[in-house]
C-alpha cells in the first residue's frame, strides 16, 4: 500500500511536467524557475536541517565501542574501532562513509530446530547499497560537465573509465546501469523481506521511486530518444551563469528528468536522505572513546538533590556504631 | 503470575509478521512479558511525579489530566539537551540492518522488538508533532498521535529493550536504540510510569547506598559471613574496613555481590586478592553501589545516584577509586560520571602500589577496572597462581553489553581468565566482544514476573553456551558483571541445565596461592578440588 501510494505520488510527478510543459507549454517555469526554487529550497533545507541539529549539544561521550579500548600499554587497542584520539575517529568515520564498514559487518540469523540460533555473513545490504552511492556520486560528478566550459579534463576521464565497456554510441556508461539495478535491488529487499517490508513507509519507497524514473528518464534520453544535448548545454550553462534562456527543441522528457531531479532535491531537507549529514553528526560514531582519560562538558548540567552522606549516617549513625564502622558525629 | 512455558514450547517463534500495519496493531500486554508498576512509596523517596497505585494491567493508568502535554513537553525538551537523539529521530533509513540484532527479537519474534521498530514507536509522534511532513501527511509520513493505546505501546516496548546497544554496531550510522529507550523511559517515570523493579531498587540505592538496601550494619555482616568462609577454606583470617579515612583506596563494587550466589564468591574474591597484596583500600557503606538504577530511569536520577561515589572519595580522602565487575555501572564510569559529577580534582591519578603501574587511561575520572586492575598485577608476575585448581572447569566467557559496547574492555578479561583456568573456549565469534548478546535481563527487567520475556530474551546468549557446552564440554560460563550472575543462573538453568556462572575473581581467588594459607581442599563454592575431574 505505502509502496503503491509513493508510486502514484512519483507518476504524478511525471505527469505534472509531461502536461505542464506538452501541453501548457510552461517551458521558463519548468526549466527555470522550479529548478531554481528547488535549489534554494534545498541548499537553505540541508544548511538549517544540520544547524537544527548542531544547536542540541552532546552532553556525554557515548561512542558505541566496537573494539578493544585503550588500556594498559601492552594490550593492543582497536584504534578504528574504538577510537581514543581525533586521528582514530576520522579513520573510524572515513571507513564508515566511504565503505560503509558497520554495514560490512552484518550478520542474518536463522533460528533452527533444537533450538539453535545459527549465524551467517550477509553483505547483500552493503554491496547494494555501496553500488547505490557510488555510482549515484558518479552520475551526479558525470553531470558536472553540463554545466562547465570548457569540461574540465578529469571530468572527461572519469566518463571514459565509465564507459570503458564501450558498448552502443553512445558509449554505455556503467555508472547509469549501476545505478537502475542496485536501485531496483533496493526496492525488492524492500517489498520481499518480510521484516523489511513491515517497517517500510510510504517515505521509504518514494524516493527509490523517484531516483529509479530519474535515472530511466535519464537513460531514455541518452540512449533512446537523444535529446539535443547542445541545447540542454545552453540552457543548463544559462542556469549557473543566472541568465537562463530556454532553447527552442529540447524534447519533453529532459523537462520530466529535470522537474523529477528538482522534485528530489526540494524533498531531501524534509527526509530520511538527511543521512548523509547525520551520520557525521552521530555521537555514537564520531566520538573518540577518552572519556575516562579527558574530562568532557555536558553544557546543561545542573545541580541535583543528593542524598548526602551526612543525612546517611543520622539515618544509620546507632547501626553503624554497634557495627563498628566510623562516624563523624558520635 | 503466569507459568513460563516449557523451553521446547518457548523456542517455537515465528517471524511472521501480524497481517495488520504496525500502528494498526496496538500492544497487547502478555503475561510474563512485562514487569509490575512502580510503587508510591518509592515514587515520593524519589521525588518523582505522579506516585499513585496502579498496574499496568489496569484499564485507567490514572494520569494526570495533561500527561500528553507533559509528554510532548518533555520530547522537545529531551531534542533540545541530545543531538544522539534529535539526529537518531530524523535519520533512520529503516534499512533493517538493526532488526534481527536484538536478542528479544530473535527470541520472540516480535516485531515491535526490532529496534527500528521500538524507535519508530517514538519516532512517528516525534514526526506526528514536530515535522512539517508528518503535521501534513501524517500517517503517510510514518507519523501519528499520541494516543493513550500509544502511551502503552511504550511502556510494554520500552521496558522490553535492555539497552545492551547491539542494535548500534551494525546501523550505518550507529543509530543507537538504547538511547532511545532511555528517553522513553525518560518521559514515561514523567507520568509516574516506571517498574516497581526499577524504582524499589533505585530507591533503596537513594537512602541507604544500594539497591538491596543492605544497611550498613548488613553489609558488615554480609562480609563477615564470607570472611569466615575464607578462613574455613584458606586458613587466613582478613580483616577489611569501612568507611575509612585515609585509605589509599576506595574500592566500589555492585551490592548484587555482597548478597547472594554466585556473585558472593566474586566478593570473597575481591578480598582475598586485596588481602594478598596488602592493599591500603576500604569499602564504603555509604558508596555501597556501583551499579545505577537511576540510568534505568532518567539521567537526573542517574547523577543523583552516581554522586555518592566522588561524595565518598572525597569525604575519606583516598588517592583514587577502584571499580569491581559490573556491566552497567562501567558504562556509566566510563561515559557519564566525569560529566555528571567530576571533575575528580582531589584524586590523584590512579597508580598500582604493587606494580607501579600508571593508569593513564582513567587519568580524568581516577576510576580503574578491577579486571584492568588484576590483569596488570598479572603480566607483571605479581600472582602467585595456580590454575590447576580451576581444571574442573572448562570455561567460556561472556561480554556484558555495556562494558563490551560502552568501554570495550574485551582483552583484560580474557588474560586474567587464560591465567588462571587451563581450559578455556570462546563461543561463536558473533556472539561475543562487541557482537556479544544480552543475558536478557538488563536495565532493570531481572524482575520474577517477566520470566517468559528474560528466557526469550536470553535464548541467543544461552544458546551459543549451549553450543560451546556440546562442543568442548565447557561448564562455566565467566563474566563481570553482577546483573549476569544475577540473571544467567536462571537463563542457563533454563535453556542449558548444568552450567554454571561465575565472576572472573572467583577464578582469580581459586587460583591465588596466599601466603601462609593452609593446602585448599575445597574451592570458594565449598566444593572438594581433589576431585578434579576434569583432568584429561
Ligand atoms: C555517509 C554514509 C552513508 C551511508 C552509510 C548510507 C547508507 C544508506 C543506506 C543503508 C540506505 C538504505 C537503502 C534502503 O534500504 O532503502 C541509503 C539510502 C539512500 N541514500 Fe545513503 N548513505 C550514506 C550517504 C549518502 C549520501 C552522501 C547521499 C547523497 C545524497 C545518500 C543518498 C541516499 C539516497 C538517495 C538513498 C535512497 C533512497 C532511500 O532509500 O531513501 N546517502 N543510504
Ligand atoms: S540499521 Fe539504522 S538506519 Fe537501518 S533501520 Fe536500523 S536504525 Fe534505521
Ligand atoms: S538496545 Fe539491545 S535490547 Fe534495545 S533494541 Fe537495541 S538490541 Fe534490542
Amino acid at each position: 500500500m505505502n509502496a503503491i501510494l509513493s508510486l502514484i505520488a512519483v507518476i504524478a510527478l511525471i505527469l505534472i511536467a509531461l502536461l505542464g510543459v506538452k501541453t501548457a507549454n510552461l517551458h521558463s517555469l519548468f526549466g527555470i524557475a522550479v529548478p531554481y526554487a528547488a535549489m534554494a529550497i534545498f541548499l537553505i533545507g540541508v544548511i538549517s536541517r544540520v544547524l537544527k541539529w548542531g544547536r542540541s549539544p552532546v552532553p556525554f561521550c557515548i561512542p558505541t565501542t566496537c573494539g578493544q579500548q585503550k588500556s594498559l600499554p601492552w594490550i593492543k587497542q582497536s584504534k578504528l574501532d574504538n577510537p581514543s584520539t581525533t586521528s582514530g575517529v576520522i579513520g573510524r568515520m572515513l571507513l564508515e562513509v566511504l565503505l560503509f564498514r558497520s554495514l560490512f559487518s552484518n550478520t542474518a540469523f536463522e533460528l533452527r530446530n533444537g533450538p539453535k540460533v545459527a549465524y551467517g555473513s550477509t553483505r547483500w545490504l552493503w554491496l547494494g547499497g555501496l553500488a547505490f552511492h557510488w555510482s549515484f556520486l558518479v552520475v551526479l560528478i558525470r553531470h558536472l560537465r553540463l554545466f562547465t566550459e570548457p569540461v574540465p579534463a578529469c571530468l572527461s576521464s572519469l566518463e571514459v573509465l565509465d564507459g570503458f565497456l564501450q558498448i552502443g554510441a553512445p558509449g554505455l556508461l556503467l555508472s547509469g546501469v549501476v545505478l537502475l539495478l542496485a536501485v531496483t535491488y533496493l526496492f525488492l529487499r524492500r517489498v520481499l523481506i518480510p521484516e523489511v517490508r513491515y517497517i517500510s513507509l510510504a517515505a521509504d519507497y518514494f524516493p527509490l521511486f523517484l531516483i529509479l524514473s530519474i535515472a530511466l528518464s535519464g537513460i531514455i534520453m541518452r540512449y533512446f530518444t537523444k535529446v539535443d544535448i547542445v541545447g540542454v548545454k545552453a540552457l543548463t550553462l544559462g542556469l549557473v551563469s543566472f541568465n537562463a534562456v530556454i532553447p527552442e527543441g529540447i524534447s519533453v522528457v529532459f523537462y520530466i528528468h529535470l522537474f523529477l531531479v528538482s522534485a528530489l532535491l526540494a524533498y531531501i531537507p524534509f527526509s530520511k536522505i538527511m543521512h548523509l549529514g547525520g551520520v557525521l553528526l552521530s555521537p555514537t560514531r564520531n566520538m573518540p572513546n577518552n572519556s575516562r582519560m579527558e574530562r568532557h562538558i555536558n553544557p546543561w548540567n545542573y545541580p541535583v538533590h543528593v542524598h548526602t552522606y551526612e543525612e546517611y549516617e543520622n539515618d544509620f549513625r546507632e547501626k553503624m556504631k554497634s557495627a563498628g564502622i566510623p562516624v563523624e558525629k558520635e | 503470575m503466569s507459568k513460563t512455558p516449557k523451553p521446547d514450547e518457548l523456542s517455537k517463534v515465528d517471524y511472521t509478521p501480524p497481517k495488520t500495519g504496525w500502528m494498526d496493531t496496538p500492544a497487547e500486554f502478555k503475561q510474563g512479558m512485562w514487569c509490575y508498576g512502580s510503587k508510591p512509596k518509592n515514587l515520593e523517596t524519589l521525588e518523582f511525579p505522579n506516585p499513585r497505585q496502579w498496574s499496568p494491567a489496569d484499564e485507567d493508568w490514572k494520569l494526570p489530566e495533561n500527561w500528553q502535554e507533559i509528554l510532548l513537553n518533555g520530547l522537545k525538551e529531551r531534542l533540545d539537551k541530545y543531538r544522539s537523539f534529535k539526529v537518531f529521530m530524523d535519520i533512520c533509513v529503516r534499512c533493517g540492518a538493526c532488526a534481527d540484532k536484538c536478542h528479544f527479537f530473535i527470541g520472540s519474534g516480535d516485531p515491535k522488538n526490532m529496534p527500528v521498530l521500538r524507535a519508530e514507536l517514538l519516532r512517528s509522534v516525534y514526526r506526528g508533532n514536530f515535522t512539517t511532513a508528518g503535521k501534513i501527511l501524517g500517517k503517510l509520513a510514518g507519523a501519528r498521535k499520541l494516543t493513550y493505546s500509544v502511551l502503552k505501546e511504550w511502556w510494554y516496548y520500552f521496558f522490553q529493550c535492555t539497552e545492551c546497544r547491539r542494535c548500534s554496531v551494525f546501523c550505518p550510522y550507529g543509530i543507537d536504540t538504547a538511547e532511545i529507550t532511555m528517553m522513553a523511559r525518560e518521559l514515561l517515570n514523567l507520568l509516574g510510569l516506571n517498574t516497581d523493579w526499577i524504582s524499589g531498587p533505585a530507591a533503596n540505592c537513594y537512602m541507604k547506598g544500594n539497591h538491596l538496601g543492605l544497611e550498613p550494619h548488613t553489609i558488615v555482616g554480609n562480609l563477615e559471613y564470607m570472611l569466615d568462609d575464607i578462613e574455613t577454606i584458606t586458613g587466613i583470617k582478613i580483616k577489611p574496613s569501612f568507611n575509612r579515612k585515609g585509605a589509599e583506596i576506595l574500592f566500589v563494587t555492585p551490592s548484587g555481590d555482597l548478597f547472594a550466589d554466585p556473585g558472593t564468591y566474586t566478593a570473597m574474591g575481591y578480598l582475598m586478592l586485596f588481602h594478598e597484596l596488602g592493599l591500603d583500600y576500604t569499602w564504603s557503606t555509604y558508596a555501597s553501589e556501583g551499579g545505577n538504577f537511576g540510568f534505568f530511569t532518567s539521567n537526573e536520577l542517574a547523577k543523583r545516584l552516581n554522586s555518592k561515589i566522588y561524595a565518598e572519595a572525597k569525604r575519606l580522602g583516598v588517592k583514587w577509586i577502584l571499580g569491581g565487575e559490573c556491566g552497567h555501572m562501567w558504562r556509566v564510569l566510563n561515559q557519564y560520571m566525569d560529566m555528571w559529577n567530576g571533575p575528580a580534582d582531589f584524586l590523584l591519578v590512579p597508580k598500582s602500589p604493587v606494580t607501579g603501574t600508571v593508569f593513564e587511561n582513567a587519568k580524568s575520572t581516577k576510576m580503574v577496572h578491577i579486571a584492568e586492575f588484576t590483569a596488570d598485577l598479572i603480566k607483571h608476575g605479581k600472582l602467585k597462581l595456580d590454575p590447576k585448581r580451576n581444571d574442573h572447569l572448562k570455561v567460556t566467557f561472556h561480554d556484558s553489553c555495556n562494558t563490551a559496547r560502552g568501554m570495550g574492555i574485551f582483552e583484560e578479561p580474557r588474560y586474567i581468565i587464560k591465567n588462571v583456568c587451563n581450559h578455556f573456549y570462546e563461543m561463536d565469534e558473533h556472539t561475543i566482544r562487541e557482537k556479544t548478546f544480552c543475558c536478557g535481563s538488563g536495565s532493570g527487567l531481572n524482575a520474577g514476573e517477566n520470566m517468559e520475556l528474560r528466557m526469550r530474551g536470553g535464548l541467543p546468549r544461552a544458546n551459543a553456551v549451549k553450543d560451546v557446552v556440546e562442543k568442548y564440554g565447557v561448564n562455566m560460563l565467566a563474566n563481570i558483571c553482577a546483573i549476569d550472575r544475577a540473571a544467567l543462573p536462571a537463563i542457563l538453568d533454563y535453556w542449558v541445565p548444568g552450567t554454571g556462572c561465575t565472576g572472573v575473581h572467583e577464578l582469580v581467588a581459586n587460583a591465588l596461592v596466599m601466603k601462609g594459607e593452609k593446602e585448599r581442599t575445597t574451592n570458594l563454592r565449598g566444593e572438594p578440588l581433589n576431585g578434579m575431574e576434569g583432568q584429561e
